[in-house]
Formats: C-alpha cells, sequence, structure tokens
C-alpha cells in the first residue's frame, strides 16, 4: 500500500517578473512523499515544512486539482506537466517517480507568459486572444429553440474535442517558438466547426491570429511538441484547420464598415 | 426583522411572466449611468455579469483565479437538467418543479423553485446559441439522459465535462463584453469586505493577489456570485480557493445567512488515500446509471479481491432496500447508506484510523451488455481520471467510492428578486440558498447558476435600481474608510500573530473540517453538535495566538489568503453546528440521528417548515454563546402535497 519515497527536489524561485531567479535545493524537505499523494499534495507537504522552517513557499497556481480547470502548470524534468502522458500536473501521482529520483520543477518560460512568483505566470495573454473573437454573439434571451438547428453527430464531437482545451498554457511552454497555436486553433476550431459559429467565422480567426502575433507568441514550425505536452491530446490537426480558415477568411473577409450599408462598427 | 420573500402570489404558472410585467424598467439611455459589481466569474457571474453589460450596465467583474474561465463551475462533470420534454417521456415544467420541491424535502420556496424550471428550458437555447457542444444523437438533435433520482430524461451533458462547456460558453460570453467595454474584469483579486452606507450596499473592499493591495470599488449594486461554502470541512470535491469569504464577509455587514446546516454529501467520490490529501475528487452520479454499489456481506471479505467474491456474497445494499430506484437513490440517501454500511464494518479499501470508509461501484454487469466500448464512450473520461489518481482500472476492477461534501445549499437569505435583505445586494448561484431546500437534486445546481444569471439578474437589478437610483457614497464617506481600515487591520493582525505563529493555516484547516465532518455531516446528533460548538470557539482562539505566517502582507501571500478565508470558515463553520443543532428535525441532507425512522429522515412539519436565517450580532473572533439571532421564513406548500419523502 502507501509506500513513501525520498526526492532530489530542485525548485525555481524567482520573486517577481524582474528578478534573475534561481534553483533552490529543497531536497532535505522532500523525504517521506507518499506514492499516492498527488505532485501538488507532495509540494503542499514540501510547503508546509518550508513555512515551518520560516521559508516562504513555492507559489504555484492551482485550484481544481481535478485536471480542468487548467490553473496549474509547471515544467518537472523539462516536460510541461511532467512525464505522464495526457495529464496536467495537478493529476500526476508520485507514484511516476522512484526513490531518490532528482527532479527538476521551474514555470512555463515563454515572454508572453512573464513569471508572477516562482512557478506561476501571467497568462493574460490568453485571455487577450480570446477576447478578440473566441466568442459566438448572442445575447441573452435572443435564442432560437436548442434543436432548431440539427448538428451531426460527429461535427458535435468534433467541436468537443476542440472545446476541451482547458488553456493551461502547456503548449507554449512545450514550444520551441513559444507559439500558442495550438491554444488558439483549438479555440476557433471549436467555434468555427460549428453552424452557430459562422457568422463571425472569417472576423474570428483574423483577429484571433492577429492578437496573437501583438502577444508576442512565436509562430508555428511544425515541431508538434505541443501536441505531445497536451493534457487534453489536444491534436495539432487544428492547427492546420486553422491555417486553411487563415487563408480563405483573408481572401474572403470584409469588415462590415467596407460594406455598403454596413453596420459602421469597427473590428480589431 | 420580518422576511418577506416579495414572491408574487396567483396561479404558479404565471407568477414570474405577472412579476416581469410589472416590474421597474431603467431606460436605456440611463443604464450606462448604473455601476453595478459582479463579484465571481462561475456560471451566475459571468452569464450574469454579461447578460447586464449587454443590457447597458457598467458592470464590474471580479475573480480570485487568474482568469474568468477557471472558476469552479468548470468541473461540473454530469450534466444541467431542463424541462424540455425532448425525449417525449412526460416531463414538463410542473414535473422538474415538483420534482426539485420534493427532492428538497420542503424545504425551498415554491415560487422560486417554479421559475428556475420555467426558464431552464431558455437556458439551453441559449447555451446552444453560444456554441456549447452538448451531446447530439446521430439525427443531430440533442441526447438527454437520467440523472440521479429523476425517472425522465431531462439532463443534457457535453461528455463528462458539461460545467466545462457551460462555462466557456457563459466566458466567452464575458469575454466579448470585455473585448467590447462593457465589463471591466479584475482577475486575481478577492473580494475581503462589503461595503455598507445607511442600510444599503455601495460597494466592496477587494484585496489584490499579486501585489497585496487593498482598493476599493463603489457601485450601485453589488451581486455575489462567489460559489458555495463546501472546503469548510477542508476535505471536499470543491477547488481549494473556494471559500465563503465574500458571503460571510456579507453576513457580518448584516446579511442573513440562510439554512448553513444544510450541505450536500455527494455519494460517489474518491475514498481518501492518506493524511497529506489535499481535496477529494467527485466521480460523476451519473456513473450510478450503469454501475452497481455494493459491499461484501462479510467483514472477512473486504479485503479480498472484489472479483472472487461470488454474486450471493454480495450486497448490492440499495438495490436491495429501494428496489424502486435503485443505484439511482437520491444523493442523501445513497450516501448515507454507503456510511451505514461502512460503518457496520463492511466498507473496502485503505483502514484510516481503524475504518474501511469505501463501497464498490461496479461496471462488469454494464460492460457485459453493452460492451467496453459504449462504456468507454460514456465513461471515458471519469475512468481514466479514476485511474491516475487511484492507480486502478476501473474496467477490470470495481471502482471504490464514498461520499465527500460537495455542494452547499445553505447561503445567504435572499428574496424572490434574488437581493438579500440588505438593499443593493444581490446574491446569485450557490451562494445563495433559495432553490434547493435541503437537498439538491443532480444537475440542477448549473441550472440554478445559469439561469440566475441569464434570465433573472438583467430583470431584478433593473427593477432595484429604477427604484433605488444612483448611490451617492463616495470614496471618502465615512463608511468607506471605516470598512477599508478594519479590513488592512484585520490582515495586519493576522500577520502579525504569523510572525510568531508555530502551526500552518492547513493544519488548522484540517483540523476545523474533522471537527466539522465527525459532527455536522452525514449524520448529526445534538450531543456531538453542542461538543463541536465547544471545540471550533477553542480552535479558533488556538489559530488567533498560533497560526504561522511567512512573508509580508503587502505582496503575493497565499498563506495570507488561506488564513483569511480560514478565519471566516472557523466562524461559519459554528454557525453550522448551531443551526443543525437548532432545527430540531432531518430533513433532506440534515440528518439528525434523533428524528429518523429506520435511516430515513423523519421531518416535523409543524415546527420547522421555515427557512433559519441568522443574523450576525457578534463581533470580532472573541463572539461566543448569544451572538446569533435566528429569523425565520415561514413556508407554504400550495402546489406539491407535503409528504415524507418515500422511495421505497
Ligand atoms: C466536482 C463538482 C461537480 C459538480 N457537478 C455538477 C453537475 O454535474 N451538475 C450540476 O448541476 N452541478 C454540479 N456541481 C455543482 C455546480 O458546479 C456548482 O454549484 C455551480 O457551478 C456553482 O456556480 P457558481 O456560479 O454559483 O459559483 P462558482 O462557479 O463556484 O464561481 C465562484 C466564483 O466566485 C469567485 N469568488 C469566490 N470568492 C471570491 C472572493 N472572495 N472574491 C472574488 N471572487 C471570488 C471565484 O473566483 C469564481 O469566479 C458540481 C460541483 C462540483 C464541486
Ligand atoms: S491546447 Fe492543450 S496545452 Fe494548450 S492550453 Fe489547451 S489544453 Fe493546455
Ligand atoms: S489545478 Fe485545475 S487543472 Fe490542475
Amino acid at each position: 500500500m502507501a509506500e513513501t519515497i525520498d526526492l532530489k527536489l530542485h525548485v525555481w524561485r524567482q520573486n517577481g517578473p524582474k528578478d534573475a531567479g534561481r534553483f533552490e535545493d529543497y531536497s532535505q524537505y522532500a523525504r517521506g512523499i507518499s506514492t499516492h499523494a498527488s505532485f501538488l499534495e507532495f509540494l503542499d507537504v514540501v510547503n508546509e515544512r518550508l513555512v515551518l522552517d520560516n521559508k516562504e513557499p513555492i507559489m504555484f497556481d492551482h485550484d481544481c486539482r481535478e485536471g480542468i480547470c487548467g490553473m496549474c502548470g509547471m515544467v518537472v524534468n523539462g516536460e510541461p506537466h511532467g512525464p505522464q502522458k495526457a495529464t496536467t500536473t495537478c493529476q500526476l501521482h508520485m507514484r511516476s517517480f522512484r526513490s531518490g529520483e532528482e527532479l527538476w520543477v521551474e514555470p512555463w518560460r515563454a515572454s508572453a507568459f512573464p513569471v508572477i512568483r516562482d512557478l506561476s505566470v501571467d497568462r493574460g495573454a490568453f485571455e487577450r486572444i480570446i477576447q478578440a473573437g473566441g466568442y459566438i454573439t448572442a445575447r441573452s434571451g435572443a435564442a432560437p429553440d436548442a434543436n432548431a438547428i440539427p448538428i451531426a453527430k460527429s461535427l458535435a464531437d468534433e467541436a468537443m474535442d476542440a472545446a476541451t482545451c482547458i488553456g493551461c498554457g502547456a503548449c507554449v511552454a512545450a514550444c520551441p517558438n513559444a507559439s500558442a497555436s495550438l491554444f488558439m486553433s483549438a479555440k476557433i476550431g471549436h467555434l468555427n466547426s460549428l453552424p452557430q459559429g459562422q457568422a463571425e467565422r472569417d472576423k474570428r480567426t483574423l483577429a484571433m491570429v492577429a492578437q496573437h502575433e501583438k502577444e508576442g507568441f512565436g509562430s508555428c514550425s511544425n515541431h508538434y511538441l505541443c501536441e505531445a505536452a497536451c493534457p487534453k491530446e489536444i491534436s495539432i490537426r487544428w492547427i492546420a484547420r486553422m491555417n486553411r480558415d487563415l487563408l480563405s477568411a483573408a481572401i474572403s473577409y470584409k469588415p462590415a464598415e467596407q460594406r455598403a450599408g454596413g453596420d459602421g462598427l469597427s473590428w480589431v | 426583522m420580518e422576511l418577506r420573500s416579495n414572491a408574487p402570489t396567483g396561479p404558479i404558472e404565471t407568477r414570474w411572466d405577472r412579476h416581469r410585467a410589472e416590474i421597474k424598467l431603467v431606460n436605456p439611455a440611463n443604464k450606462r449611468k448604473y455601476e453595478v459589481i459582479m463579484v465571481g466569474t462561475g456560471l451566475a457571474g459571468a452569464a450574469g455579469a454579461a447578460s447586464l453589460a449587454d443590457l447597458g450596465y457598467k458592470v464590474k467583474a471580479f475573480c480570485y483565479q487568474d482568469s474568468a474561465r477557471r472558476a469552479h463551475s468548470i468541473a461540473a462533470q454530469g450534466g444541467i437538467n431542463a424541462a424540455k420534454n425532448y425525449q417525449g417521456d412526460g416531463d414538463s415544467i410542473y414535473r422538474l418543479f415538483y420534482d426539485t420541491v420534493k427532492g428538497g424535502d420542503f424545504r425551498a420556496r415554491e415560487s422560486n423553485v417554479y421559475r428556475l424550471a420555467q426558464v431552464s428550458v431558455d437556458i439551453i437555447d441559449q447555451c446552444v446559441a453560444l456554441g456549447v457542444p452538448f451531446a447530439r444523437e446521430y439525427g443531430g438533435l440533442l441526447a438527454n439522459r437520467s440523472f440521479g433520482g429523476a425517472q425522465v430524461s431531462r439532463t443534457f451533458y457535453a461528455r463528462g465535462q458539461t460545467g466545462q462547456q457551460l462555462l466557456l460558453g457563459a466566458y466567452s460570453h464575458l469575454a466579448r463584453t470585455v473585448a467590447e467595454g462593457k465589463v471591466d474584469l479584475r482577475t486575481r483579486c478577492e473580494m475581503v469586505d462589503l461595503i455598507v452606507e445607511d442600510g444599503r450596499a455601495r460597494g466592496i473592499v477587494t484585496r489584490d493577489l499579486v501585489t497585496g493591495k487593498f482598493e476599493v470599488h463603489l457601485a450601485d449594486a453589488v451581486i455575489l456570485g462567489t460559489g458555495g461554502y463546501g472546503n469548510v470541512f477542508y476535505l471536499s470535491t470543491n477547488a481549494k480557493g473556494c471559500n465563503a469569504t465574500a458571503a460571510w464577509r456579507a453576513h457580518r455587514r448584516g446579511a442573513l445567512f440562510a439554512n448553513p446546516c444544510f450541505t450536500q454529501i455527494h455519494p460517489t467520490c474518491i475514498p481518501q488515500a492518506g493524511e497529506y490529501q489535499s481535496k477529494l475528487t467527485l466521480m460523476s452520479e451519473s456513473l450510478r446509471n450503469d454501475g452497481r454499489v455494493w459491499v461484501p456481506r462479510k467483514r472477512e471479505d473486504c479485503t479480498r479481491d472484489p472479483s472472487s467474491i461470488a454474486e450471493k456474497d454480495r450486497f448490492y445494499y440499495l438495490e436491495e432496500k429501494y428496489p424502486a430506484f435503485g443505484n439511482l437513490m437520491p444523493r442523501d440517501i445513497a450516501s448515507r447508506q454507503a456510511k451505514f454500511v461502512c460503518d457496520q464494518g463492511l466498507g473496502v479499501g485503505p483502514e484510516i484510523n481503524g475504518v474501511r470508509r469505501g463501497v464498490y461501484l461496479d461496471f462488469a454487469d454494464a460492460i457485459k451488455r453493452d460492451g467496453k466500448k459504449a462504456i468507454a464512450e460514456r465513461y471515458g473520461n471519469l475512468f481514466d481520471m479514476y485511474q491516475r489518481i487511484t492507480g486502478e482500472d476501473p474496467y477490470s476492477v470495481p471502482m471504490r467510492i464514498y461520499p465527500a461534501t460537495h455542494y452547499t445549499m445553505g447561503g445567504l437569505w435572499v428574496d424572490y428578486n434574488l437581493m438579500s435583505n440588505i438593499p443593493g445586494l444581490f446574491v446569485a448561484g450557490e451562494a445563495n440558498f433559495s432553490d434547493h431546500g435541503a437537498n439538491r437534486l443532480g444537475a440542477s445546481a448549473l441550472m440554478q447558476g445559469l439561469a440566475d444569471g441569464f434570465f433573472v439578474l438583467p430583470y431584478v437589478i433593473g427593477h432595484y435600481l429604477a427604484q433605488a437610483g444612483k448611490s451617492k457614497t463616495t470614496e471618502s464617506s465615512a463608511a468607506v474608510t471605516a470598512t477599508l481600515q478594519e479590513t488592512q487591520g484585520r490582515f495586519r493582525k493576522l500577520m502579525d500573530i504569523g510572525q510568531k505563529g508555530s502551526r500552518t493555516v492547513d493544519d488548522f484547516h484540517r483540523k476545523l473540517g474533522g471537527i466539522i465532518w465527525d459532527n455536522c455531516g452525514m449524520a448529526r446528533d445534538p450531543k456531538n453538535l453542542r461538543k463541536a460548538i465547544e471545540q471550533i470557539p477553542q480552535l479558533r482562539d488556538e489559530f488567533y495566538s498560533t497560526v504561522k505566517l511567512t512573508g509580508s502582507g503587502e505582496s503575493l501571500n497565499r498563506d495570507l489568503e488561506k488564513a483569511g478565508r480560514v478565519a471566516d470558515f472557523f466562524e461559519l463553520g459554528e454557525l453550522m453546528c448551531r443551526d443543525a443543532l437548532e432545527r430540531d428535525e432531518s430533513c433532506g441532507c440534515h440528518f439528525r440521528e434523533d428524528h429518523q425512522a429506520d435511516g430515513e429522515c423523519v421531518r416535523d412539519d409543524d415546527r420547522y417548515a421555515h427557512v433559519a436565517a441568522w443574523e450576525w450580532r457578534g463581533n470580532g473572533p472573541e463572539a461566543r454563546d448569544g451572538n446569533y439571532v435566528r429569523h425565520q421564513e415561514q413556508l407554504s406548500f400550495e402546489y406539491v402535497k407535503m409528504a415524507q419523502r418515500s422511495y421505497k
């Protein structure tokens, strides 16, 4: 049953975006860890020991601890979310490690994700990408009956595949160019797949891609490391689709104010 | 204090429509002059903020996470109810209303519940329009399933990630309004107090969780959509950050807290594995549609490989005791029965403190009947999650489950307009008490959050503002400076104690949770409740003298955040126990050992067909006996005839 292990733990400590940061050796706090504990529970234990030793606890983001909120995320031994495939850091369990194993824990590294403290980064850039077009405009109370437009099961399933992205940012951390293409393409793919998403399709695609660039994310050069790191197994096929949608949008899209009788609203 | 529900009278089918027709309106040009604060960006908060913004109000929204998309609604798995009757299986608004009142064991307000059932149909339309990829049938129409305790299939779902998809829908709605400049969204920012002046809510004090700075935000109306308080138990299925602070601080400023002891325990969670456990993970109860719950009949079989236990030696206790509903029994009964068999020594899994707390949820028959593929299609991600957490494969070994705290029906008291007894303070979603009585039915919380946010708040806020007008409070008003100073003082005091302290915040939280779980959890009795009411203040005193904190208050300080929340949980936890003691009956999830018939609740409708709404009279952590005043809102049941629930 409950075996325990000792780890050689190195954690990145950084006081704020301007601090240079460094690894600290916390092996003395990382002994006797239950293999049934989750990775974050392991860090909780380390943190309680640090505090009792008058040291500030390691800051890391987390909330649901069920792999769904997308709040957690750190690089463990060079891999975003650690060694287990399709698993967020909070769902990684200590049974994945051997006693005596060396652990190097650090934050997502990308210039578009400044470090707030230690393992916590600012993912505000993701928010702004969504705000640029990751929605369908539908005022509350104005919707037609939900069954008015049938949607083929295969199409709904596919949209759902893309919609499962949790917005964690591991794809960016994994990418040598720090591109957020996988994240962005998942949202574009979800909405562009659905009949309800067609009206704003071109505008959405162009605006989100433009915002992605503005935030300083790199572009995709087909390394596929994002897909391997993604805890929700979002497929890189969505990037290909996004590129297709981008091409067609670039050809056909005219903002409303350029059309005769347009609504005069500006777009990004 | 007289508690008026302000619910319309007359035929229940037309109450909401008539109310809407009579409600006061703010003219479109004036709307942008009104500022509304929305604390919380879960289903209730995001839907409410976006809807109000689209109407033209200036909205400021807050959440403690780094993104509105991470509110705890994201974690809901199973589904959302709506009386669409798409399956033609006899569902109707009336039936959903009836089920909810009955399921709540006659402790909810009929008018509110009817409205909830009524707007449920609009929610699905709205969500599909926002791009929520609900499950579909091959013909392209929406699919439904039946969910905990319902005999019709009215639950809409998106794999096992319904809450995620609904929240992403509401979040995208909110994101658009943010982009359009209609909503000012503040993330990593926690409400730590409510500002009340001349009896009206005027704004909030927040603490920026990155810089540690306190700020004042004023508005013409304040809405709390801050979720439930299940984390008072320490171990629960809630996210780690879920807290009661916003609601509790409002309570301390005069808002009544209703039915705090009505907390729900969910029957299907992964059992605790050890001391370090930080939270419990829910396995959606949709699993009970196909899984069969059992324990060994003989104690000596409890440690045996389950596959080697013969059919006749397995005790399918829900199926045997309740043949009509079997494994789909409502949550409270399913949970108590699990506790009951484990207390008898029939539990399985690891032994913690001398008891094995786990029962099997077995899919072997379902896999034999429908094939592994069909089961994987239905529950694949839940099975994967189970395997990641326990290291066991539920396709071949039965899952082990045990109840855990999951939802809180209690919350701030609100009238039919979702307004608390403090004018200008509204409460929506899980944070209020209004719709689920003493027990919530599965898939009804998501429904309530979105009903409040999309379809109720937009009307009732206008109704209030049209009458109350703009608030004249300014940053220099006495109430503002006093509240700000008190709040800063509270955190400074914690930091001062923390410098010299010796025990971690989590240590206190675990102990507090343990007391409440043992004495005010699945089964309660007066002796234990009295004991808890003594123990909690003692532990709280220790907290206020020995809690350990590092770092400084004027910057990011996660332990200080937690300490502030735990301080509030101490007070709320004590109030829960008092409420449970005063409610001298059993109803829904409030199971008093001294009021039962064969393990089932015995209500006392003559004395307790009311809402208990508690008023705060204490002052500071020193609060002792007599500082709480219990008010009552009498409930009347004109449509659903009061009867003892019977699922036999
Ligand atoms: C694991 C799990 C599964 C569930 N499954 C289902 C299901 O299948 N069907 C169903 O109907 N219900 C389900 N529920 C219940 C349901 O998910 C919740 O009741 C509902 O989502 C609550 O929504 P809400 O908008 O009220 O609050 P939440 O989604 O909890 O949002 C609270 C918001 O308030 C913010 N907040 C809180 N405190 C503060 C503060 N002090 N300052 C600033 N911001 C603050 C948070 O940041 C967050 O944005 C489930 C619950 C859990 C825990
Ligand atoms: S695509 Fe995957 S890795 Fe990237 S944000 Fe979404 S879930 Fe995370
Ligand atoms: S903490 Fe929510 S995904 Fe890990």
